[in-house]
């Protein structure tokens, strides 16, 4: 028997994308209160293990289990903020940065609900958080790639989320929003909120951090307290790699970062 | 303008209002979601089942309603599961609809005249009863595409996001696309089969030039719906041109005006961000 009081639970997960195995049995913890960071180069799996965590991607193997109840069962995704990797916060149709945060308050609503002061106090709050309460009318299109990946880490924070899950906020976003997420994660783990968060390298984050994994070819090459070795981060390091040199995990993430 | 007062014209009015509503707010979703053709594809299988409801004496448009429903089902499952082969698979759907209207059509002893009235639509020829089953169509489309917009605005803008929302994604796409298809069959009596897409999509990409939110896009499309709808009816009798190609090339005019419009507006203030 295995207590459950852990907030996320993860025992021996497989996963496989278009019938290609990319995790082989990683565990992984997390408790109340801890900010946790999954490195690794890419293609290593730490997006598969967090999509996986949350459902997107099936599991081949193991077993996940969030607040002590089996994924499978689990409905509570109030309690869950999910910021996915950033392509973009813009879709067909322009919609302004509070409507897109908005669509973070539909965990557990009945439809044809109205939207009530609770709902608005939320959306307000999440936008402080991130500081983009001034451009709330603004359309999301118009803002630069890390303005957006904070319209989307608000959208994660409108639902009050007691685990607050991000695959690499910080790539491709310019020093400005860097900074601002790091006050917005301050601010959150400073609440009690656990985090798990997917990085290319600790950076400005490495304060707020308790725990990191390391994946390595989708098994765990190494968990710990201490940041990881300087020569595993090197792996991760694609600063000065044109984009294709990366393959599947980088395309996206140097997109849109200087560029309004 | 006396002739407003004629009981037909009065019938294609109401009929105009009706459909210039309820098409623009479903297509706002599917530009959203980068699925403008998706109601040119409805508007493809409907005819099979228009052709149908000849054939068995039944009513066109009930049977346009189970045929351009399960084909827009079949569309939505092909793009829900993303293969590279979907294409294709559309495709198929698309011309077996066509062709599998003119075929039935064809099998019918008599005349195929009434193909074209749901192929360019004849929003004149609009009876009571039609106008009823209209009215109650077009009420059901803006109930789930107003009451529901908070939900579909998430599964559209975000997939995956509003399945970790605990969102019930598949059946809400299933809505979404039954309901595409419902404001199909609505609106081909008034533009007809082959230019109903383009009520669908063309007052959203008006709107779009000159707005910056969801909600603001939908309700400018919506009112741009119902101006160029209204305003097709209204000229066509003078001009003595159909009305359903007419309310098309307004809103196309609509669209190219808010085009400038919008180019002359971004050229006297610089980007802002």
């Amino acid at each position: 028997m295995r207590m459950s009081d852990h907030i996320v639970d993860v025992l021996g997960a497989s996963a496989a994308l278009g019938g290609r195995p990319i995790l082989h049995g990683v565990d992984l913890t997390l408790d109340p209160g801890e900010v946790v960071t999954l490195l690794g180069a890419n293609g290593s799996g730490k997006s598969t293990l967090v999509r996986a965590i949350v459902g997107l991607v099936p599991l081949t193997g193991g077993t996940v289990t969030l607040f002590g109840t089996p994924l499978t069962e689990f409905a509570d995704w109030a309690r869950v903020g999910y910021v996915p990797q950033r392509v973009t916060a813009a879709s067909g149709v322009p919609a302004t940065v509070r409507e897109v945060v908005c669509a973070g308050r539909l965990s557990g609503r009945r439809i044809f609900t109205r939207f009530g002061a609770a709902d608005r106090a939320a959306v307000d709050d999440a936008l402080d958080v991130v500081g983009l309460h001034p451009l709330a009318g603004v359309g999301v299109a118009r803002l630069s790639g890390g303005q957006q990946q904070r319209v989307l880490i608000a959208r994660a924070l409108a639902g009050r989320p007691d685990l607050l899950i991000l695959d690499e906020p910080m790539s491709g976003v310019d020093a400005d929003s860097q900074a601002a997420i790091v006050a917005a994660l301050q601010r959150m783990t400073g609440a009690g909120t656990s985090v798990l968060v997917v990085l290319h390298e600790l950076g400005q984050l490495s304060p707020l951090i308790d725990r990191s994994m390391v994946l390595r070819g989708g098994r765990v090459a190494y968990v710990g307290t201490a940041p990881p070795d300087p020569a595993e981060d090197r792996d991760a390091d694609h600063d000065f790699h044109p984009p294709v040199a990366g393959g599947f995990g980088l395309s996206s993430s140097p997109l849109g970062s200087a560029r309004p | 303008m006396s002739y407003l007062a004629l009981p037909f014209i009065q019938k294609a009015l109401v009929a105009a209002v009706l459909v210039g509503l309820a098409a623009p707010a479903v297509g706002t979703y599917l530009v959203q979601r980068r699925l403008a053709l998706m109601g040119d594809g409805i508007g493809h299988v409907a005819l099979t089942g228009v052709a149908l409801g000849f054939l068995l004496g039944t009513s066109p448009v009930l049977t346009a309603v189970i045929v351009a429903s399960l084909g827009a089902i079949a569309i939505e499952l092909v793009r829900a599961r993303g293969k590279a082969s979907g294409d294709v698979a559309l495709a198929m759907l698309f011309y077996g609809g066509i062709a599998g209207g003119v075929l039935l059509i064809s099998l019918e002893p008599g005349g195929n005249t009434n193909l074209l009235t749901y192929l360019f639509g004849s929003i004149l020829t609009v009876n009571a009863q039609d106008l009823v089953t209209i009215g109650v169509l077009a009420v059901g489309v803006l109930v789930v595409a107003i009451g529901l917009r908070r939900q579909l605005f998430s599964v559209c803008q975000d997939e995956e996001f509003a399945r970790v929302s605990g969102l019930p994604v598949p059946l809400l796409n299933i809505v979404l696309a039954v309901t595409a298809a419902l404001t199909v069959t609505v609106a081909m009596r008034v533009v007809g089969l082959l230019l109903v897409s383009a009520l669908l999509v063309v007052p959203v990409a008006a709107a779009q030039q000159l707005t910056r939110g969801f909600a603001a896009t939908m309700t400018a499309a919506m009112a741009i719906g119902v101006v160029v709808s209204v305003g097709g009816v209204v000229a066509s009798y003078p001009l003595d041109v159909g009305p359903g190609s007419l309310i098309v090339i307004l809103a196309i005019a609509v669209f190219g005006l808010a085009s400038l419009a919008a180019a002359v507006m971004s050229r006297r203030r610089p980007v802002a961000v």
